[in-house]
């Protein structure tokens, strides 16, 4: 049996990793980006001047030997699917038995006038990454458009080598679709507080060449033209599928897949970015193109390829990012627009950098989702209480066990607890248990 | 605001080449009631002055004049005078100290704030702008910089051999050999060069492989080298210094300074300008704040301060934290002599007994007990990150330089047989040198005492501990001693492994394989490997600095001292990445 598996990112490695563990199958291993799994979410650190590449490397070279997984560096250009057959650029070719495709993205582009100039592009390979750092040389100023979290990883990129940039956000208040207002106007304060040129619903019409090809500047939908050496496309990312148009592979956004992430071929299947979920779990979206979820398709996807039937289930969603110097993290359903029955209660510090929300539903209490800026929660403690509806007022009470930050960190439940209770009229008092025994026991009931 | 970072910087690369320049400038005239009062034995005595004639000896450099004593010394020999070489050592310095009056020909107390307390002062200029930054992780541009990105593979490791070699060469008196090691070496260095720069490209993945070369880093390490090898091999080279530090030794211990008074001072004036920086760098978390304010007391009250004052009311020198055996010599038949029956009477609980006594008491009871318990506690971080006096050396002067540790798997597994290899050696000594004390005898089967300690003085507590262990802090990042050498972290290692409370917690499945936790872990452990797996972190050499914790963008990792589930620290194993129930797991 061989196994070939497109694209050695997080979910084609879990997913080598994990029939690896499972199986004896031949697995190859196939990618044009690198010879080597680097994490894509570390790529910043290396314009930074944090780490070095190597260090984004979670596994050392002898890794991949000692578990018989082969890695070849080639561009697939075709898949024929009849004949189990891959053809590479350089003309070669590889037979499979079991296909694995986990093709990521690619960076949105909207057809604006001058997308295709040198001097623009996105941040999500390697090569986009050498290219940002080709064009960092005696920058004066940059662009970027979109405000997501590429966006502003970017923009903390050139931050760190005191780049002057100016970040175009279409919306009225960065990430707004995902972050609630109190939130996103606390990341709006701290781009600002970074120097950064924050323009809110601010849109890019054109990118203006010097004449040579290369963009020179940027032109909003205000008619504000301004002068640049390069422009960053972060306005999101779609699945990379181009070559597999026009074939028997169904595909719409991403490639189609059921709940056993198998595509409408037999024994080939799609994870990650690339994989649109057909039957995607109420209140789930069907792309979901995030380092966790590529990494629980990859684990679920080695099951199912070594025969042994497991639908995918993300469980409750989880996610996180770091805006500059603020960490956040969210633990199930937080909404950048709450629905009717959805109640939250908000505490944010008084400097403006920290807060802590928790969602709850109006008519049961059952607490819904955690949304962190600076501080920690425990993953465990959040998921438990979400999963068994655990009414708001018993989370409240005993906040102190979902509190990660490191010892001796002001711990700020107390100020939220204080919060609701002025708020509903409630005296609930907060049990100051934190410590592992307490937490581990409640994990064990 | 970049200006001050310059002009600061500028400052203390003139107080460093003043402190530097120091070390030469002085006049020295000796005569023969110098060596009556310097030269105790009286033999001695008259065959130096013998040598010396009628007129007395005169120079305008410490070099020249530490040469012209070598002659007469030489010259007194071939009298037919037997000096032994620590003999020779000792009247050098002391000889070389007394005749001069001191740096900047005669101006002590100018070259003082000259050098040492401008160069602190520019430092700290130096420091101040980075508190305009937002509190947050600043490690911007630490791989681009020339002074922080380290060496690659082959240029650390044959600096290390070429470093190491040559100073054991030294130590068998092999003058020749010397020679031509340092001139292989010089062509290695070329050699490696060269090569380094051809295939740095990422291809040997996480063996460092960065280049062009850390020059900064390599002329850092270079000096801090030269320093300790002055220390310890040729103090008479640095009587400067001591004359320099003289008022401040007198004022506190009412002795004059010597080579490691000079050293002492030297340790805590780094330990607090770069404490200073640290304190900045950090200060939005408190774990590190609390841990380098703790690492800075105990090095300037007890390893500093209290055992001169301690000299002061004539009772024995001792430094209350530094425990057995990182404290090597504890045991040694002069280090107990100095103690047993020594110091002022104490009265306890109808007991009479002395300081002496009871500071070897104490110093048995913390070895044996009290470092045992805390680690089973707290993991052995309450010594290594929050007390030790090595350990504060490498967290503040030390941190720029924590990302060089190397992360391999073949790096840990050189670093577990050198840790308990230096483990076995010290308890080895230890033994040897007791039997010693306890029967007078001085062989035990095949093994001298004097020989077994004074190789061990000189391997482990010269070269691995100084020369390598802070000078490599450029080189091969700043726990070279920590990890590869201590042998009480040795012993606490075992300790915190099997038996402690203490372990870091990996925060449920939001690791995203970053890196930064490896990356910046001093100690070279691969944290990701552990994070991204859902692992609780449980290592021997984990020191507990916390600095994995600080850099990880998604707040995974917490250090953590449970009660429950000691032994199963590690085993319980979170498989959060898909829901368990659906899969019959085997």
């Amino acid at each position: 049996m061989h196994v070939v598996i497109i694209g050695n990112g997080i979910s084609g490695v879990t997913a080598a990793r994990n029939i690896r563990k499972l199986s004896d199958y031949k697995i190859t291993l196939i990618s044009s980006e690198t010879t080597y799994f680097f994490s894509r979410t570390a790529l910043m650190y290396i314009y930074m001047g944090h780490m070095r590449f190597v260090d984004t490397q979670p596994y050392e070279p002898w890794f991949w030997k000692k578990n018989r997984i082969d890695l070849k560096k080639a561009h697939v250009e075709k898949i024929d699917f009849s004949k189990n057959q891959l053809h590479f650029e350089q003309g070669e070719s590889l037979q499979y038995d079991k296909l694995i495709l986990a093709l990521g993205s690619t960076p949105n582009k909207f057809g604006w006038p001058g997308q295709d100039l040198k001097g623009v592009g996105g941040m999500y390979s390697f090569q986009d990454l050498e290219k940002m750092e080709q064009y960092s040389k005696d920058l004066k100023q940059a662009v970027i458009v979109g405000g997501g979290l590429i966006g502003i990883e970017m923009a903390e990129m050139f931050h760190s080598r005191n780049i002057p940039v100016t970040f175009l956000v279409r919306e009225n208040s960065y990430w707004d679709a995902v972050l609630p207002k109190e939130e996103s106007e606390m990341i709006n304060r701290h781009i600002k507080a970074n120097h950064i040129d924050l323009r809110l619903s601010t849109e890019l019409k054109e990118i203006v060449d010097d004449g040579n090809g290369v963009a020179c500047a940027a032109i909003t939908n205000k008619e504000e033209r301004i002068d640049c050496g390069f422009v960053g496309l972060t306005a999101g990312v779609h699945p990379n599928i181009n070559f597999l148009k026009e074939t028997q592979l169904e595909i719409q956004k991403g490639i189609l897949v059921n709940k056993f992430l198998e595509t409408n071929i037999k024994d080939v299947y799609a994870i990650g970015d690339c994989a649109q979920i057909t039957e995607a779990q109420p209140g789930r979206r069907p792309i979901e193109a995030v380092w966790y979820t590529g990494r629980m398709m990859g684990e679920t996807v080695a099951y199912n390829v070594c025969n042994k039937k497991i639908a995918y289930d993300p469980g409750i969603w989880f996610n996180s990012a770091k805006f500059f110097d603020i960490e956040y993290q969210v633990y199930g359903t937080v909404s950048a627009k709450a629905p009717e029955n959805h109640l939250s209660i908000y505490w944010e510090h008084e400097d403006g950098d920290k807060s802590i929300r928790i969602v709850f539903n109006k008519t049961n209490q059952a607490t819904i989702g955690f949304n962190l800026m600076g501080i920690r929660f425990r993953h465990e403690v959040c998921e438990k209480w979400i999963a068994e509806k655990t009414p708001i007022e018993t989370v409240l009470a005993n906040l102190s066990l979902a509190n990660f930050d490191p010892e001796f960190f002001t711990q700020y439940e107390g100020e939220l607890v204080a919060k609701y209770n002025s708020k509903f009229q409630k005296s609930i008092t907060l049990i100051k248990k934190r410590k592992w025994a307490d937490v581990f026991s409640f994990l064990k009931k | 605001m970049k200006g001050l970072k310059v002009i600061g910087l500028v400052i203390f690369i003139l107080g460093l080449l003043v402190f530097t320049f120091s070390m030469f400038s002085s006049q020295h005239e000796l005569n023969p009631s110098l060596i009556k009062s310097y030269v105790p034995s009286e033999s001695h005595q008259a065959a130096l002055i013998k040598s010396l004639g009628a007129q007395s000896l005169k120079s305008s450099s410490n070099f020249e004049f530490v040469s012209q004593l070598q002659a007469l010394m030489s010259q007194a020999r071939d009298n037919g005078e037997k000096i032994e070489p620590w003999q020779e050592k000792n009247y050098l310095t002391a000889l070389t100290k007394a005749s001069t009056q001191g740096p900047l020909y005669g101006r002590s107390k100018l070259a003082l704030w000259l050098s040492i307390i401008l160069a602190a002062f520019g430092a700290l200029l130096s420091f101040l702008p980075d508190l305009k930054l937002l509190p947050g992780i600043k490690n911007n541009g630490i791989y681009h910089s020339s002074a922080t990105r380290g060496l690659n593979l082959y240029t650390r490791y044959f600096l290390l051999g070429a470093v190491v070699l040559t100073i054991i060469l030294y130590a068998l008196g092999q003058s020749m050999l010397l020679i031509l090691s340092l001139l292989v070496s010089l062509g290695l260095i070329a050699f490696f060069v060269i090569r380094s720069e051809k295939n740095h490209n990422g291809s040997k993945a996480r063996s460092a492989s960065v280049s062009p070369i850390a020059w900064i880093g390599m002329i850092t390490g270079a000096y801090l080298i030269c320093f300790y090898i002055l220390l310890y091999f040729f103090p008479y080279y640095i009587t400067n210094w001591m004359k320099m530090l003289d008022p401040v030794s007198q004022s506190l211990s009412g002795y004059p300074a010597s080579e490691w008074f000079v050293y002492g001072f030297l340790y805590c004036v780094v330990m607090v300008v770069m404490g200073i920086r640290m304190l900045i760098k950090y200060r939005h978390n408190k774990y590190q704040l609390l841990r380098t304010l703790s690492v800075i007391f105990f090095q300037l009250c007890f390893a500093f301060l209290l055992p001169e004052i301690m000299l002061r009311l004539n009772q024995p020198y001792m430094d209350f934290k530094n425990a057995w055996p990182l404290d090597y010599d504890f045991f040694t038949k002069d280090e107990l002599n100095k103690l047993v029956g020594q110091g002022s009477e104490v009265a306890l609980a109808g007991f009479t007994s002395n300081i002496g006594t009871m500071m070897l008491i104490w110093g048995i009871v913390f070895a044996l007990i009290i470092v045992p318990l805390l680690t089973y506690f707290f993991g052995k971080r309450w010594y290594c990150s929050w007390v030790c006096g090595c350990g504060g050396l490498a967290e503040t002067l030390g941190d720029p330089y924590r990302q060089l540790s190397d992360k391999s798997l073949r790096a840990w597994k050189i670093e577990r047989y050198v840790i308990h290899g230096v483990a076995v050696f010290a308890i080895l000594m230890t033994g040897v040198v007791l039997y010693q004390y306890l029967t007078g005898n001085d062989q035990i089967l095949f093994l001298n005492a004097y020989s077994v300690k004074s190789w061990y003085g000189f391997m482990i507590g010269a070269m691995f501990s100084g020369i390598v262990g802070t000078g490599f802090y450029p080189l091969m990042g700043n726990r070279m001693w920590c990890r590869y050498g201590c042998p009480l972290t040795a012993l606490m290692g075992i300790v915190q492994r099997f038996k402690s409370r203490f372990r870091i917690t990996t925060n449920g499945g939001q690791c995203i394989s970053c890196g930064n936790c490896s990356t910046y872990c001093e100690m070279g452990i691969d944290v990701r490997a552990y994070a991204q797996k859902g692992q609780n972190i449980v290592r021997a050499s984990c020191v507990g600095c916390g600095i994995c914790s600080a850099v990880c963008p998604r707040g995974v990792l917490k250090l953590e001292n449970g009660t429950v589930d000691i032994g199963h620290r590690t085993t319980d194993l979170k498989a959060i990445h898909i829901s368990e129930n659906d899969i019959s797991l085997l």
